[in-house]
């Protein structure tokens, strides 16, 4: 039969701490990018507004049909308004480096849970059916 | 299974006290956890596809991305019903693959849920601000709105699940029915009236590149439909409740996203729907129509109220599970002496999807959400392979077999791979930043948290050993 490990009480001290590190990092990388703004975002930033309504625009101007045009004034938009909108894309162009530190990321990631995962799914399974394995 | 799964409800006594999850739910309640979460999804979210690929770009996402999510339904159905526990997905992987994934697992279903559970408080503000400013007071403050949401769900959850379910079971079904109201209501039998495909639907505005990035956001067309198997420990018959109740939600979620779809993309051009906070809400406005207004208005409010009730139940699951096993430390592990719920993980959770609903926008709160639930559909892939592996057919009585085995599997973990790519163009960064939480999580937990956790008594199940091991 396997040996039995006991694991160390933890009190409450800690049990609190522990709870609160985890919270911390949630809050630290998930927020970072909005604080950073690496990303781009749905909605325009206000820079983008600002600069689009210098420039007076017009349904046409915008690339917008009759039909639309009807559509974004019953929503309450007018040209100036819906400029920022109209002209906030995306930018698709692909880095190599950064897709390849990406893939490198989560690849080496899931490396690393399944294999440690397994050392330690063996010592549970030892521990529970004991040290004779098929 | 209960007396094999129960709870510790410790208290200041110290003396615990062993209590159990009340198994009470039936497949409506599954069906009601499963749709309520997702159904949200079509009132809002989902429309950041079309501003990624376009309408076109959207639907195709759509119908690739619901493949996906069939694959993760047949998957989750077969090892669901046969892993009957709460926490899901979390003690599949404990059972299956390891402690290290189950507690990945675990923190992925945590913060998949409460970020979409501070994505529909935001929605719940949104709405009211936008109502308020048709009638005059556009200072509305939204923020009120989005505390006492969290905060009266969480007070219901605390107090029982069956009530919450069954709450949920009415409110998501009249969601629902909002949607199918206002399909009849833009009259689809007479092109050109209401509806304007002709002339607002163009070609792909980034082309085939912006298909592929749609599909990060074409997600949220289905999201959270996993998390049926939260209530596994709950449910009366897991073998029947848990893939019925998931494959008739999932089926449910079809109609409702192509309904959605149609209607939204025949009312708005691309570029507003592509931004929109409340696309079916604004979809009402622009037929006119004042009635179908107040029934979308409705219709939104009951899916966000629905999808966060939901989402606090799976989120909290979760959560206590790993409290349970001492993933986390073992004050979380406690189960209400009189309501039987995990309360401390309910009301642990509340201040984390508050500040995540003040502080970032919505967009970004939808794809950290995402992308825990994509990190957990790549984990599912993965897991399945093992778990007919190490407990082939027949060796272990399964609640439901599910068809074609490995092919649900295989097209799952290339769609995920896929999806990782589209969310690279666009939310790289809050890609890299997602994975950067779960990296250094791993690392706290392998060289510091799983000294407190016991090694064999983490396998529960009453399974042969492993093949392999």
């Amino acid at each position: 039969m396997a040996q039995h490990y006991e694991p160390p009480k933890q009190a409450g001290v800690g049990q609190f701490i522990d709870s609160i590190v985890l919270m911390v990092l949630v809050f630290i990388c998930l927020l970072a990018p909005v604080y950073l703004k690496a990303d781009h975002s749905a909605a325009p930033p206000p820079e983008v507004q600002a600069e689009a309504a210098k420039a007076a625009a017009t349904w046409q101007s915008l690339g917008q049909t009759p039909a639309q045009a009807q559509q974004w004034e019953k929503l309450g938009y007018t040209p100036e308004t819906a400029q920022p909108i109209v002209e906030n894309r995306f930018d698709y162009t692909v880095d190599p480096t950064a897709l390849i530190v990406t893939i490198a990321v989560i690849v080496g990631y899931f490396v690393f849970v399944f294999r440690i995962s397994d050392r330690e799914y063996r010592e549970v399974v030892r521990e529970r059916f004991g040290n004779g394995g098929n | 299974m209960s007396e094999a799964t129960t709870a510790a409800a410790g208290g200041s006594s110290g003396q615990p006290t062993r209590i159990a999850l009340l198994k009470v739910l039936g497949p409506v309640h599954v069906w009601a956890l499963g749709v309520g979460i997702v159904l949200v999804g079509e009132f809002m979210g989902w429309n950041f596809s079309v501003g990624k690929g376009g309408a076109y770009g959207s639907l195709i996402a759509c119908w690739v991305v619901g493949l996906l999510y069939t694959c993760v339904a047949m998957i989750d159905s077969e090892v669901t019903s046969t892993v009957a526990a709460a926490g899901g997905q979390y003690t599949q992987a404990k059972h299956i693959v390891g402690p290290l994934m189950a507690f990945n697992v675990g923190l992925y279903l945590v913060m998949a849920y409460t970020m979409l559970e501070a994505g529909d408080a935001l929605v719940v503000g949104d709405l009211m601000k936008a109502v308020a400013g048709e009638f005059g007071h556009a200072d509305l403050d939204p923020r009120p709105f989005v505390v006492l949401s969290i905060a009266i769900l969480a007070w219901l959850n605390y107090r029982g699940v069956f009530m919450t379910l069954t709450v949920n079971f009415v409110i998501t079904a009249a969601a629902f029915l909002a949607i199918v109201i206002l399909f009849f209501g833009v009259a689809p039998w007479e092109p050109g009236k209401v509806l304007l495909h002709k002339e607002l639907l163009i070609d792909l505005p980034y082309g085939w590149i912006g298909v592929i990035a749609a599909m990060q956001f074409a997600m949220w067309y289905y999201l959270g439909i996993e998390g049926t198997c939260q209530a596994a420990e709950e449910v009366r018959s897991a073998g029947r409740s848990i893939p019925l109740g998931t494959m008739s939600g999932m089926i449910t979620l079809l109609i409702a996203a192509s309904l959605t779809w149609y209607v939204a993309a025949g009312l708005m051009p691309w570029e507003y729907l592509g931004q929109a906070i409340t696309p079916l809400y604004d979809a009402a406005k622009l037929t006119g129509n004042g009635t179908l207004q107040v029934i979308l208005f409705v219709g939104t409010i009951f899916s966000a109220i629905a999808s966060a009730n939901g989402c606090i139940n799976d989120a909290s699951r979760a959560w206590f599970s790993m409290g349970r096993d001492r993933y986390l430390p073992t004050w979380f592990g406690a189960v209400h002496p009189r309501y039987r719920t995990p309360y401390r993980a309910i009301l642990f959770l509340i201040p984390i999807a508050v500040v995540f609903a003040f502080q970032a926008p919505l967009d970004q709160v939808i794809s950290f959400s995402i992308l825990s639930g994509l990190l957990g559909y790549t984990f599912m892939s993965l897991n399945m392979m093992k778990f007919r592996k190490q407990w082939p057919l027949g060796s272990i009585k399964r609640g439901y077999v599910h068809p074609f085995h490995p092919l649900p599997a295989i097209v799952l973990l290339v769609l995920c791979v896929a999806t990782y790519f589209a969310t690279f163009l666009g939310y790289g960064a809050t890609l890299v930043a997602v994975m950067a939480f779960y990296i250094l999580a791993s690392a706290w937990f392998v060289f510091h948290r799983y000294k407190f956790v016991r090694r064999g008594d983490q396998f529960t199940m009453p399974w042969p050993r492993p093949k392999g091991y």
